[in-house]
């Protein structure tokens, strides 16, 4: 499909949906990596048009979601040390820490400001010479040339009172980690869209074939996600593992290359914990050693942190895929997006916060009308 | 933070030895980073994820996602157009050396 006009066409939608019936012989359990996926499958319904067989397990791509409650904690502990002025995207601030959130600090006067891109944060370095200014610097491949930059420019300028808080994830290590674990249901991967425009899908081949899984890089309009699912069960059903491009009007086999040189110069590809999850191996990136002047864990004094889980929150649970939102017994009362005990329930990419805000109440065809 | 918005090239700069560009999201208007789409020209529209443009797309998908994303009240959202005394225009953005 190359152009959106119909994308979200209801008709269509059903059209789609009634193929992907007929193609339907026997369960099938899917994930869609990326929180935007979920967002939008929530927020459409799309999950209420499939066949009872076909089973969409909410994968790990919601960047605040997986974020260490150590790293957030480590942010809470440099945004309320005096002189630092500490930026972030506006989602990450009422992620709760171990016994607070950014905002908290702020309120009891951290200076803590939300940005729109990390270039922002490098331009207040520049104008508060005297302040230390810290990036909260988080995300999936799609977020890390923009933070890649950012350190870059810095230095570029020889900026001393610039650093960022780095915990970048990555996809492909995550899908193989999901692959590799014992519980693991899924059987094809509605990869994610934008981190493949950067990244290409050059990673995915040896991912499919070494794990007979079938993926398709899927977008995330509503057509684009059926479409997804349509293409993974109809080589589930067919046997086959193969990597499938449906989101090609953005995505190319080799991505962003011009992107990609930078982040190979300004990281380095490192073990990384996953909240929730644990530790998957060298599925992160940390600052290579030629900007590690420009790491805030080594430049402020923050590994002696103490971190405490909350007892009820199943949020690391819901990442794996191993329960829906709603079988944690806090979701939707103790636990709402005003009052988050997890990260899931705080991002609007997070699973939870997608079944809380959207339910099973939305009708497709209220949503997906005809242009 | 994954959604990422489709923005037109207005108007391409260079900020020193920085490839920036105007892009318009529907009406709204940003300075945007082109140091990753260096062969982008004015009229094409690009996907642009937190002040950058990632990959280019085709007109009458841009239009569309745009329409979609302002239908559903996410277009100032996934812009970043939060209130916050703090925002600051973006910077020059220096080409990868």
């Amino acid at each position: 499909m190359k152009y959106l006009t119909e994308f979200r066409d209801g008709e269509i939608a059903q059209r789609m949906a009634a193929e992907i019936r007929q193609l339907t012989t026997r369960p099938w359990a899917i994930m869609e990596v990326c929180g935007g996926q979920t967002h939008s499958i929530m927020r459409n319904g799309i999950d209420q048009l499939l066949p009872p067989e076909v089973e969409l397990i909410h994968g790990p791509g919601c960047p605040v979601c997986v974020t260490p409650l150590e790293v957030i904690d480590k942010a809470l502990a440099i945004a309320a040390m005096p002189g630092v002025i500490f930026c972030s995207f506006g989602d990450m601030l009422r992620v709760p820490g171990s016994d607070r959130d950014l905002f908290r600090v702020k309120s009891e006067g951290g200076d803590v400001r939300i940005v729109y891109s990390p270039l922002d944060a490098v331009a207040l370095a520049r104008q508060n010479p005297d302040r230390q200014v810290v990036f909260f610097g988080i995300g999936f491949e799609t977020t890390a040339p923009a933070n890649a930059m950012a350190v870059h420019v810095a230095k570029t300028e020889g900026l001393r009172n610039f650093s960022m808080l780095v915990s970048h994830v990555l996809v492909p290590p995550a899908i193989d980690a999901i692959m590799r674990s014992p519980t693991n249901r899924v059987q094809a991967f509605l990869a994610a869209g934008h981190v493949c425009s950067v990244m290409g899908f050059w990673q995915y081949p040896t991912l499919a074939s070494t794990h007979h899984v079938p993926i398709v890089i899927t977008g995330f309009e509503p057509l684009d996600v059926l479409e997804g699912i349509r293409r993974t069960i109809a080589q589930l059903e067919r046997g086959e593992h193969a990597v499938e491009n449906a989101y090609a009007r953005v995505v190319t086999f080799d991505g962003n290359r011009t992107a990609q040189e930078l982040l190979e110069q300004v990281f380095t590809v490192s073990d990384r914990s996953w909240r929730g999850i644990g530790v998957i191996p060298a599925s992160g990136w940390r600052l290579s050693d030629a900007y590690r002047d420009y790491d805030a864990e080594h430049r402020f004094a923050v590994s002696d942190i103490r971190t405490q889980e909350s007892t009820v929150c199943r949020s690391g649970e819901v990442l794996q895929g191993t329960i829906k939102p709603t079988a944690c017994s806090a979701f939707g009362e103790r636990c709402t997006p005003r009052t988050p005990l997890g990260a899931t329930m705080v991002s609007s990419e997070g699973a939870c916060a997608a079944y809380f805000n959207y339910g099973h109440t939305v009708q497709l065809q209220r949503v997906v009308s005809r242009p | 933070m994954c959604l990422a918005v489709p923005g037109r090239i207005s108007e391409i700069f260079d900020d020193g030895p920085v490839r920036m560009a105007r892009l318009d999201f529907g009406g709204i208007t940003k300075n945007v980073c082109l140091a990753y789409l260096p062969d982008a020209v004015v009229g094409q529209y690009a996907i642009v994820h937190v002040g950058f443009a990632i990959s280019l797309i085709d007109e009458t998908s841009a239009q569309e996602t745009l329409r979609h994303f302002r239908e559903l009240g996410i277009l100032e959202e996934e812009l970043g157009e939060v209130a916050d005394e703090a925002y600051a225009p973006p910077p020059p953005c220096p080409l990868p050396s």
